[in-house]
């Protein structure tokens, strides 16, 4: 291995210890307020982009959709439905709900007639979105009060859903889709693609928003006090219920950008969520799912022991990766309490 | 007017009833006293009125029948219990503690927030001295008045207490007692269960005695105190224990 080859190596490594660093602030953030590792979080990271082909000029997407919805927005719009017949005790929210199912139905349809790239960006990520903390209410909300190991059980089974649903809506091919910024930059000899900065900037940014939004809003405060002590939380009118809402939202719109800037570089795949989710997991385990710093470099230690394993052996790359998890979880299981139960 | 009134109340636990037809009045301004030996349900008619226990009969919270009852709500309603256990925000700063106490009102735009900040602080100058310590690391007494200055920022309209002197130095009770005294003067509505039935009984105007879930006595806190059964099962042993 000469220097030309570490470099470049290393420039992989950083750009997908990323965008596991990205998945892992996002698990270990509903992992604290909910108790939930939120394994369908890769698939919602790969349906955004998905989605945004359906609302590209079929000159871009080399597609001819001819104006069909993307089956997301169905799916968006449906949970919201059933969430509305769930709390049909308070009106006002469900009609807030329906307007909002139809507002997703309504948004991707306009997207899917044809709208201006960037508009259809933001669409694709308003037109997942909702489908985060929907599922929390539908799938989480319900088993109030289970053991990590029951929600854990419904998280995967989420996952094999939401994957099955992304063949289902997207098929198995991969497609290209246009960079926000075109072209290279050479860093020393390493041409770095202008839009994994884009990716970079917006790690940058959700490090510190999340900082921020955690030690100066007494709304951040508010989240962390209900990952501390419920109970508590609740004597002071503060609902962890609300709180579990707030932060499916949050990683949800974490994933789901993630997933729009970095689908240029990766030519996004339904299949492609799962190795995210698993790679996102396994950094955030590096910190016990509890510290946000070390779950970043848990992130940055996962792509850069990839593109080693990548390096030495292809095509056990990932089943390295994996492997990694064992010795971590020994260690994590011999300093146990950190991840402990709650009841 | 009646802060909080209830009536023929209950609260079952499978096959066992930790309390029954329970029927207590608390009206505004009053302290009111809960007593009682361990396990006569004194915590359990708290859980019960927060509606963290399911409980029958009826709960008027300042006029009104409240059916469904959830502890987010209530504190909305400004009915704040400061628990056993305090349930504090262990690896959170004491200053956050409180200002968490104030959450709902922050949601609803409140104005005076950091004025009651102070009025916490010049109550509790410990807390002050202590606002960047984490809450968990903070002292048995300490942390105490941390949870009961984290309930006065919510502004209670009725406050309700689970024994403050639970664990704690007969010094340090006194000194939560006096505040609680301060409290009430300043016109806060209080219903604090105890079984340190002496000091709760000085601080309280009227007094009600709990046994085995059973309401066995009530009356004037001042008869209460030189109520011959009273110091026979309560104060008798609590002036032995205080002897020792
Ligand atoms: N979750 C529960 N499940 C079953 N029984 C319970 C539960 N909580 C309390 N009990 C029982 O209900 C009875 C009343 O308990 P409670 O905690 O209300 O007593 P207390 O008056 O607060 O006592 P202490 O002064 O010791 O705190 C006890 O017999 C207790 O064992
Ligand atoms: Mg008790």
């Amino acid at each position: 291995m000469d220097w030309t080859i570490v470099s470049f190596l290393a420039a992989d490594a950083v750009q997908s210890g990323t965008i596991y660093a990205l998945l892992a602030l996002s698990l270990v953030l509903v992992f604290a307020v909910t108790r939930v590792i939120l394994v369908p979080l890769g698939e919602l990271l790969v349906f955004a982009p998905l989605t945004y082909v359906f609302f590209l000029p079929s000159g871009v997407s080399g597609l001819e959709l001819h104006g069909q919805i993307p089956g997301t927005a169905w799916l968006s719009s449906f949970l919201l439905l059933v969430w509305a017949v769930l709390d049909r005790a308070n009106p006002s929210r469900v009609a807030r709900l329906v307007v909002l199912a139809l507002l997703v139905l309504g948004l991707a349809w306009v997207g899917a007639r044809g709208v201006a790239p960037w508009l259809g960006w933001i669409l694709a990520v308003l037109v997942v979105l909702p489908i985060g903390p929907a599922s929390y209410r539908l799938f989480f909300q319900p088993a109030q009060n289970a053991s990590v190991l029951t929600y854990l059980i419904i998280a995967v089974g989420l996952h094999f859903a939401y994957q099955g649903l992304g063949l289902v809506f997207f098929g198995p091919e991969q497609y290209r889709l246009p960079p926000i910024l075109s072209g290279q930059t050479n860093l020393g000899m390493v041409p770095i693609n202008n839009q994994a900065f884009l990716v970079y900037g917006f790690a940058l940014l959700t490090m510190l928003g999340l900082y921020l939004f955690f030690t100066r809003s007494l709304y951040g405060k508010a989240l962390r006090a209900c990952a501390v002590n419920r109970y508590g939380a609740r004597l002071l009118g503060i609902s962890p219920a609300q709180a579990g809402y707030v932060a499916f939202g949050i990683a949800t719109l974490i994933v789901t950008v993630s997933g729009m800037l970095l689908a240029p570089l990766i030519s996004p795949a339904y299949f492609q969520g799962f190795l995210f989710g698993l790679k996102g997991f396994v950094a955030g385990i590096l910190g016990g799912l509890v510290s946000y710093p070390l779950a970043v470099l848990g992130a940055l230690a996962v792509g850069g022991f990839e593109q080693w394993a990548g390096y030495v052996s292809s095509p056990f790359k990932d089943a390295l990766v994996f492997a990694l998890l064992l010795p971590v979880l020994l260690w994590r299981s011999l300093r146990s309490h950190e991840i402990g139960e709650e009841e | 007017m009646l802060m909080l009134e209830l009536t023929d109340f209950s609260v079952r636990y499978g096959a066992v009833e930790a309390v029954r037809g329970l029927s207590l009045e608390v009206a505004e301004g009053e302290a009111i006293t809960l007593i009682g030996p361990n396990g006569a349900g004194k915590s359990s008619t708290l859980k019960g009125i927060l509606g963290l226990e399911r409980s029958k009969g009826v709960v008027r919270y300042r006029g009104q029948e409240l059916k469904k009852r959830t502890p987010e709500a209530l504190a909305e309603l400004g009915l704040v219990l400061v628990p056993e256990k305090r349930e504090l925000f262990s690896s959170m700063e004491v200053e956050d503690n409180l200002l968490l106490g104030a959450f709902t009102r922050f949601r609803r735009g409140e104005k005076g927030l950091k004025e009651d900040l102070e009025r916490v602080y010049t109550l509790f100058p410990r807390l002050r001295e202590r606002r960047r310590q984490l809450a968990g690391t903070m002292s048995g007494g300490e942390q105490q008045m941390l949870a009961i200055g984290r309930a006065l920022m919510a502004k209670p309209k009725l406050l309700l207490l689970d024994e403050p002197s639970l664990g704690l130095a007969p010094l340090i009770v006194a000194e939560i007692f006096r505040i609680l005294g301060g409290l009430k003067s300043q016109g806060v509505t209080i219903l604090v269960v105890e079984q340190n039935a002496r000091m709760a009984l000085r601080l309280a105007d009227r007094g009600y005695v709990l046994e085995a879930g059973e309401l066995v006595m009530q009356g004037q806190a001042s008869e209460l105190l030189h109520d011959p059964r009273v110091i026979e099962s309560y104060l008798g042993i609590r002036a032995r224990e205080e002897m020792r």
